[in-house]
């Protein structure tokens, strides 16, 4: 697996095409890690021009901020911006829809200007330019039903790049009922990843993995590291896991290539 | 002596109208108590969202039942307002019917008030049942008891009673039946009063009509105490309403400033800070910190629930809902304005907005999904009041869950929300 850093590529005078910012989860997570090893064997089989920060990498401060920390956010704000315009960083790709939302709009405000797109994004317009050839192996055929992280979804209004990844990998693609601008939450949003929830009388990853699981699907796709974890806690929680896989659509690409 | 009539509806017209404007003064200036923000840009994009959202109910039909149903009240209301023109001139000038002299145009205009009419009755009816057969889950919630609940029905009872007295009115109209032109809903409802005598006929319609007119200015004036302000704030608040990306939050200026000075080498720690340089305030703890487009969005809120029934934290069951912050803010505020009534300004009682009414169990449970943003029909931003009580709470009183503490304090000490260190951030590469 080749991942450059920055560092090593401007000791040597390049500039990649696209940084890809790991994100906490995606560096850290022992789930969330397969991700990122997935979605960087595609840029390699690709061959795009990538790199990371690496240890120069820092929180996007989105937990902060949503925490109601302005303080912490924008101290890890424009640290990171110090550095990405010390790398003339012009495009960012991510795998994580939390980070995606925070330097794409909330970074400009504070002096970091980029074009930031979401891995999806990125994946389709590599395979829209003919760099990257997938097909569905053994995933062809089979019931799919793909959970709309808010932070991409709503937030954003990404909502097709997902879906027409599936599509090329010809799966039976089975919408759930809140799908889309309509989406429920995972319940890792505004820093919920990060403590017990409040009183209630249900979990709320528990409440959308059961409307996922009545899709009778055999995988539930996402786009978001937290979304995955919190999905997958539910598909435990329904004791289902030796049926049902939670997969971020890189690892799907992947598996379903061979990459 | 046949002035009184006219001298009494002038009367009227006069106590009706002030009284409402009166209260809508006292709405701007209860608005006009939130902070300055700016949303003068992007005129044409404004235009476009009210036109398409607030004139077109764009965003209502996604439930297409109750969104139906809506336009059609919606419309009823406006095109039927046509005839309070009539009403008004014949109330002044002790005319009857002086649009008459328009012939076909005429009796075609009375023609589809009264189809419309009908239909807004109808609709009326529908609305009741889902309400109180159906029972909606939306509409029982528990901020929705007392009052809200009252309000709500008081509405529906209001549209019915002014849409029958209208076509009893035509129907009790000897000489307009006569035509037999524009009563393709009266012509049925004649038949009741075949056996009155032509006076008390009469009689029927005077009252009808005064009722009609009496019931007109009363409603003007129940909108003030009602949630039913929407009809008019919609247009506005849909003009005022975010354009940015709705996962995009505002970024501090004043913490902007800050943060700058922190990590500028040359910065004099010891300059004196300018004048406001650091604002009294980080965050909202009651109405007055809240911008007047926030506290706008708490008068227009119709206390319909499509942000509550969407909203995951309120779907399990949690203390949060919505609907309750845009309610509590408007109950708030609406106090704040009646302390200044009182007392001529805003002197703090010792409540606020946090605590008193909005607890931070609520403002915890948050995701930050903006579904409710999503699911309002007239683009009100719930999610955006959370986040600044959520600041006020965190960078004013350092009152975040323990859990988050933890989180903030590692993201400060190795750039993470997990204890790892930033050292170990390309481990995965060779793991």
């Amino acid at each position: 697996m080749n991942v450059p850093t920055m560092a090593e590529m401007m000791a040597q005078g390049k500039q990649p095409e696209v940084l890809f910012w790991v994100g906490c989860a995606g560096s850290y997570d022992d789930r969330a890690k397969k991700i990122t090893k997935a979605f960087v064997k595609i840029l390699n089989n690709a061959k795009v021009e990538f790199a990371v920060l690496g240890t120069e990498e820092s929180c996007s401060g989105d937990p902060a901020k949503r925490s109601g920390n302005e303080f912490l956010f924008q101290m890890q704000a424009m640290t990171n911006i110090e550095i990405l315009n010390a790398y003339e960083i012009k495009k960012i790709v991510t795998a994580c829809p939390h980070c995606y939302n925070t330097l794409k709009n909330e970074y400009p405000e504070l002096g970091g200007k980029y074009e930031v797109i979401h891995h999806t994004e990125l994946l389709q317009s590599l395979i829209n330019d003919g760099r990257l050839k997938i097909e569905g192996g053994s995933f062809k055929g089979q019931r799919i039903t793909f959970h709309d992280p808010c932070y991409l979804g709503r937030a954003n209004d990404v909502y097709e790049a997902p879906r027409e990844l599936l599509e090329k990998m010809e799966v039976e693609l089975v919408e759930m009922n809140r799908c889309k601008s309509n989406g429920l939450c995972c319940g890792a949003g505004g820093a919920q990843m990060f403590k017990e929830a409040e009183k209630g009388t249900n979990e709320i990853f528990i409440e959308r993995t059961d409307e996922a699981l009545s899709t009778k699907s055999s995988i539930i796709a996402t786009g978001c590291p937290f979304c995955n974890t919190m999905i997958t806690d539910g598909v435990k929680n329904a004791n289902k896991e030796n049926e049902v896989q939670v997969l971020d659509i890189a690892e799907m690409i992947v598996s379903a290539n061979k990459l | 002596m046949h002035l009184i009539p006219n001298l009494l509806f002038a009367l009227l017209l006069i106590v009706g109208v002030g009284i409402f404007v009166k209260n809508i003064k006292k709405i701007i200036r209860n608005i006009k108590l939130g902070k300055a923000i700016d949303r003068s840009d992007n005129a044409d994009k404004r235009w476009k969202n009210m036109l398409l959202v607030a004139f077109g109910q764009s965003k209502m039909v996604s439930r297409p039942l109750s969104g139906i149903l809506h336009i059609i009240v919606y419309a009823g209301f406006i095109i039927i307002n046509i005839e309070v023109i009539e009403i008004l001139i014949d109330g002044l000038f002790g005319t009857h019917r002086i649009f008459k002299f328009a012939g076909p145009l005429y009796t075609f205009l009375i023609g589809s008030f009264e189809i419309l009419a009908f239909m807004v009755f109808v609709s009326v009816i529908i609305f009741w049942m889902r309400r109180m057969v159906i029972r909606v889950p939306r509409f029982w919630n528990k901020e929705m008891t007392s009052w809200p609940k009252n309000d709500a029905l008081n509405i529906l009872y209001f549209e019915m009673v002014l849409m029958s007295l209208f076509i009893i009115m035509n129907a009790t109209d000897t000489a307009f039946q006569q035509l037999n032109a524009g009563n393709p809903i009266s012509q049925f409802v004649t038949p009741l009063f075949s056996n009155f005598s032509v006076d008390s006929l009469h009689f029927i319609e005077r009252a009808a009509w005064w009722i009609h007119v009496i019931g007109i200015f009363i409603f003007l004036n129940y909108l003030y105490y009602s949630k039913h302000l929407h009809i008019l704030l919609a247009f506005p608040n849909t003009f005022y309403a975010n354009l940015n990306p709705k996962g995009q939050l505002d970024n501090l200026e004043s913490v902007t400033n800050e943060v700058k000075l922190m990590m500028d080498p040359n910065a004099n720690p010891y300059a004196a800070p300018l004048e406001d340089a650091v604002p009294s305030k980080f965050g909202a703890s009651d109405v007055t910190d809240l911008t007047w487009v926030q506290l706008m969005n708490a008068y227009t809120c119709t206390e319909c629930g499509r942000c509550t029934s969407v909203c995951p934290a309120n779907i399990t069951g949690k203390e949060l809902s919505p609907r309750a912050i845009m309610m509590k803010t408007r109950d708030r505020l609406e106090e704040v304005g009646k302390i200044i009534d009182q007392k001529g300004s805003f002197e703090n009682e010792g409540k606020q907005l946090l605590n008193d009414y909005i607890t931070p169990e609520e403002l915890w449970a948050c995701t930050s999904c903006n579904a409710c943003v999503e699911a309002c029909p007239v683009n009100i931003n719930p999610l955006s009041i959370i986040m600044d009580m959520r600041r006020f709470l965190v960078m004013e009183q350092s009152a975040a869950p323990q859990e988050l503490n933890v989180m903030m304090t590692n993201i400060e000490n190795n750039g993470a929300p997990w204890q790892y260190s930033q050292m170990d951030r390309l481990n995965w590469k060779d793991e």
